[in-house]
């Protein structure tokens, strides 16, 4: 592996985890903005343009993209999120310099009126898709409570109304407001020759003129709110909690990483033994999201609506008892060898290698490898995460539910 | 790369391709039982029967068996389908001897404890449950159900009475029935000596006795209507049609149809349903196959106003079908398989899963060589010539949402 980076004039930074063994090539642009960049009249924009990048340049149809991408036989998608959108792409090594150049081209895109108007109708159908899937919008809710009026609580796909009122002249000043060349970073893993990426960017993307771009930071006050959300059509019912940790750009982040897999894990962790092994629970899960200037640990749960107390209580005690007496030393060296082994198994693939190159690059223009990355999680000690706990304590969390249940005694809860 | 293949005196097969850039390696079983082996009146038993095999074996318990796998790094994963329970495990290579001595004891002594079968039931109670609010899994269910002939249609989730009912012996039994060597094989990809591989396997799983086995009637498929009421945002539309089996000669000229309905954003489905009209998110169909019968399944979601439009365009393109393909839809069909079989050469996971499926539907594996000299013959005559001979058609349509559609001609 070897890790090359160059910047255009115009401030596009290039990135590469250049591995000549790969059998493909990954190559993406991330966009330094997100749904927490959007004013409240344009909810959803980021997303909603995101969608638009595949309806062509003023030379391409939407046809055109989407048989040059098939035609290259390349895997090829976006996401959207709070702080990012990232566009990538998957082919074979010989493509190189074609979807380097599709993928340029894409990036100033037409958004002409009548594609608008048919991709918001898709638009609308994806929010009501996610408006039938578990949580049905109980972790947006809990955001919102948890955030107060903070644009981290921004919705990624805006809202129904706010996608239905939106016009396509604010669309395109967002776009040119966000998509600068020193916003974006072209970011590439697998079989790379680097010299060529170079030599494609500044041929499609040296003219992209700089403008003035920034992020607008303002303090996360963290609520303590609890909500239920009755549904009467659901089965079962859901809780998201929401509390505080460590920031993208905060060392701490390899001790809470480790810390939510010590605490809710899928398997082996000590909320799979409380809740998901004896069967009280359907799942139960725990995260940890970094965003530039603050973090989140989420707790997710899944199970029958009677036990919805029960459980609470169960995670509470999990928590309390973690906070008071920490963790052992064969748990957390289970934990790390079980993270460093999912990072060197993913990391075969350089389309999981991409965006943490990209986005890691977006963050604090700093390149890990994977054992720079296997180094810091191997670093953590047991005080480490002890102190995480003090200093994060998840039970100091906001709290929501979505199922039958019309209430729920959180008083139970402590 | 080589394709070792080995079958072991008992019967275990076992298949194995080394790739050449990871240092991981990853295995697959396929035991032979799965929810179509489930008694009618106990849906679910296959599935408690795998749950209940990761409580404990040999000389740990439930803990210290998962204690084990994580200090090893071994990822692990489990599933049933209705022909077949799955164990998969991926790890760095110089774990693969410890990982298929751990398996053995889960796979030949498990202890299935008579005090954790009500956890293990609550645990199959909360999934059964769960499943009524994941509407796309739920209509994929009805589908089967409707399309496959019983019982190649279970689920292997079962239900809340059958659940309720199955016993330890009845687990016992099933275990005994089903977890042993002569039906089941090993897939394994990545990093690993070949010699060194076929040896541990043989200390570990070559005593394994055999046992009798025999597959439910091969059946045949069923044509099905069905509308379940749900108050959701969407309706989800899920249609099945008649297809050829994977061992079939002509499955390619099938799966070429069906990548040019589905495969990638410039393929007909995703073009006149997603964005010409803008009636769906996702919309898309593929090829299943049993052993037996191979099919088509489709799936729609949309807005319940959208919905009738949707189904009518979905079937069209069906119906258009038929009329034959363009050779540039089929070169960049065959660009996507290219694509694909390199790729795939960068998941151990993905790869041992398909060693194993292979020999199942085949009793041998198709290299990716030969899937690509097969993808590389294809030709727009040799599908239409397919498509004229097999039109879509004898759909099974199940629809789930506020209102229940009109069928359109086409499938009346």
């Amino acid at each position: 592996m070897q890790f090359h980076k160059q910047s255009l004039e115009n401030g596009l930074q290039l990135v590469a985890e250049c591995n000549p063994d790969a059998h493909s090539i990954a190559i993406a642009f991330c966009v330094n903005t997100g749904s927490r960049d959007e004013a409240g009249a344009v909810s959803g924009v980021s997303h909603f343009l995101e969608h638009m990048v595949f309806k062509g340049t003023e030379h391409l149809s939407v046809d055109d993209v989407n048989q040059q991408f098939d035609q290259m036989g390349a895997e090829y998608n976006a996401w959207t999120g709070k702080e990012h959108t990232s566009y990538y792409a998957v082919a074979l090594p010989e493509y190189q310099e074609q979807v380097v150049k599709l993928w340029c081209e894409l990036m100033r895109p037409a958004l002409r009126e009548d594609d608008f108007q048919t991709e918001k109708q898709v638009i609308l159908e994806e929010i009501r898709m996610y408006d039938d899937q578990p949580p049905f919008g109980a972790d947006e809710a809990c955001e919102e409570d948890y955030y107060g009026g903070h644009p981290l609580a921004n919705r990624v796909l805006g809202t129904e109304q706010s996608v239905r009122d939106m016009q396509v002249e604010a669309m395109r000043a967002y776009f040119q407001s966000r998509y600068n060349p020193q916003n974006m970073v072209l970011a590439a893993a697998g079989k790379i020759d680097f010299a060529s990426l170079v030599k494609s960017a500044e041929q499609h993307c040296g003219t992209w003129s700089r403008g003035p771009v920034e992020r607008k930071m303002t303090p996360v006050h963290a609520g303590l709110h609890r909500r239920v959300i009755q549904r009467s059509a659901s089965a079962q019912q859901y809780v998201i909690q929401l509390s505080p940790g460590p920031s993208g750009d905060d060392d701490r982040r390899y001790a809470a990483h480790l810390l939510v897999s010590l605490l809710g894990d899928s398997s082996g962790s000590r909320l799979y033994w409380e809740l998901m092994h004896p069967g009280h629970a359907e799942q139960i899960s725990t995260h940890y999201y970094e965003y530039d200037d603050t973090g989140l640990m989420m707790t997710w749960m899944c199970c029958d609506p009677d036990s919805v107390e029960h459980n609470l209580q169960k995670i509470r005690s999990v928590y309390e008892v973690a906070q008071a007496n920490g963790f052992d030393d064969a748990e957390l060296r289970r934990a790390k060898t079980k993270f460093n082994s999912r990072l060197v198994l993913s990391g075969e693939r350089p389309q999981n290698r991409m965006l943490n190159v990209g986005i890691g690059w977006i963050r604090d223009r700093r390149y890990r490898s994977i054992r720079e990355e296997m180094e810091s999680f191997n670093a953590v000690s047991l005080d480490d995460i002890h102190d995480l706990l003090q200093q994060f304590p998840p039970t100091q969390c906001s709290c929501t539910t979505v199922g039958p249940r019309e209430k729920v005694e959180w008083d139970q809860v402590g | 790369m080589p394709i070792h293949e080995y079958r072991y005196p008992n019967g275990l097969v076992l298949v194995a391709e080394s790739m050449q850039s990871v240092e991981s390696v990853a295995f697959t079983f396929l035991l032979p039982i799965g929810a179509a082996y489930d008694p009618a009146d106990r849906g679910g038993l296959t599935s408690m029967t795998c749950e209940m095999a990761l409580r404990g074996c040999g000389n740990l318990d439930s803990r210290q068996y998962v204690e084990q796998l994580e200090s090893l790094g071994i990822e692990t994963g489990e599933s049933v389908s209705v022909s077949h329970t799955c164990y998969r495990a991926a790890m760095l290579a110089e774990h693969l001897g410890e990982s298929i001595q751990l398996f053995g004891d889960l796979l030949r002594r498990p202890r299935l404890p008579l005090d954790e079968l009500e956890s293990s039931r609550q645990v199959a109670l909360q999934e059964f449950r769960a499943l009524d609010d994941e509407l796309v899994q739920k209509i994929m269910v009805a589908l089967r159900r409707g399309h496959y002939p019983t019982p190649w249609g279970q689920s292997h989730h079962g239900n809340l009475s059958s659940l309720n009912q199955i016993s330890l012996e009845e687990i016992r039994n099933q275990f005994a029935c089903g977890y042993r060597p002569n039906g089941t094989i090993l897939g394994v990809a990545g990093k690993f000596c070949w010699d060194e591989l076929q040896e541990t396997v043989g200390e570990v799983f070559g005593d394994w006795k055999p046992g009798d086995w025999s597959e439910p009637e091969e059946g045949d498929l069923k044509i099905y209507r069905d509308h379940l009421d749900h108050d959701s945002s969407q309706t989800q539309i899920a249609l099945a049609y008649p297809s050829l089996p994977y061992k079939h000669e002509d499955y390619f000229q099938a799966w070429g149809a069906v990548g040019v309905l589905s495969e990638g954003s410039s393929s007909r489905l995703f073009t006149e349903v997603r964005e010409k009209r803008g009636l769906c998110y996702s919309v898309g169909a593929s090829m299943r196959s049993l052993r037996a019968h191979g099919s088509v399944f489709c799936h729609a979601g949309t807005t319940a106003e959208r919905a009738q439009e949707t189904l009518e365009v979905m079937i069209a393109e069906l119906v258009k079908l038929s009329q034959g393909i363009e050779s540039e839809e089929l070169d960049r069909l065959k660009a996507k398989m290219k694509s694909s079989l390199i790729m795939s050469q960068e998941s151990s996971m993905a790869r041992a899963g398909a060693l194993a499926r292979d020999w199942y539907h085949l009793e041998r594996v198709r290299s990716l060589d030969e899937i690509a000299e097969r993808v590389d013959a294809l030709s727009p005559t040799s599908i239409n010539r397919y498509l004229a001979q097999h039109p879509p058609t004898d759909f099974t349509v199940v629809t789930l949402g506020p209102q229940p559609l009109e069928m359109p001609d086409a499938v009346s």
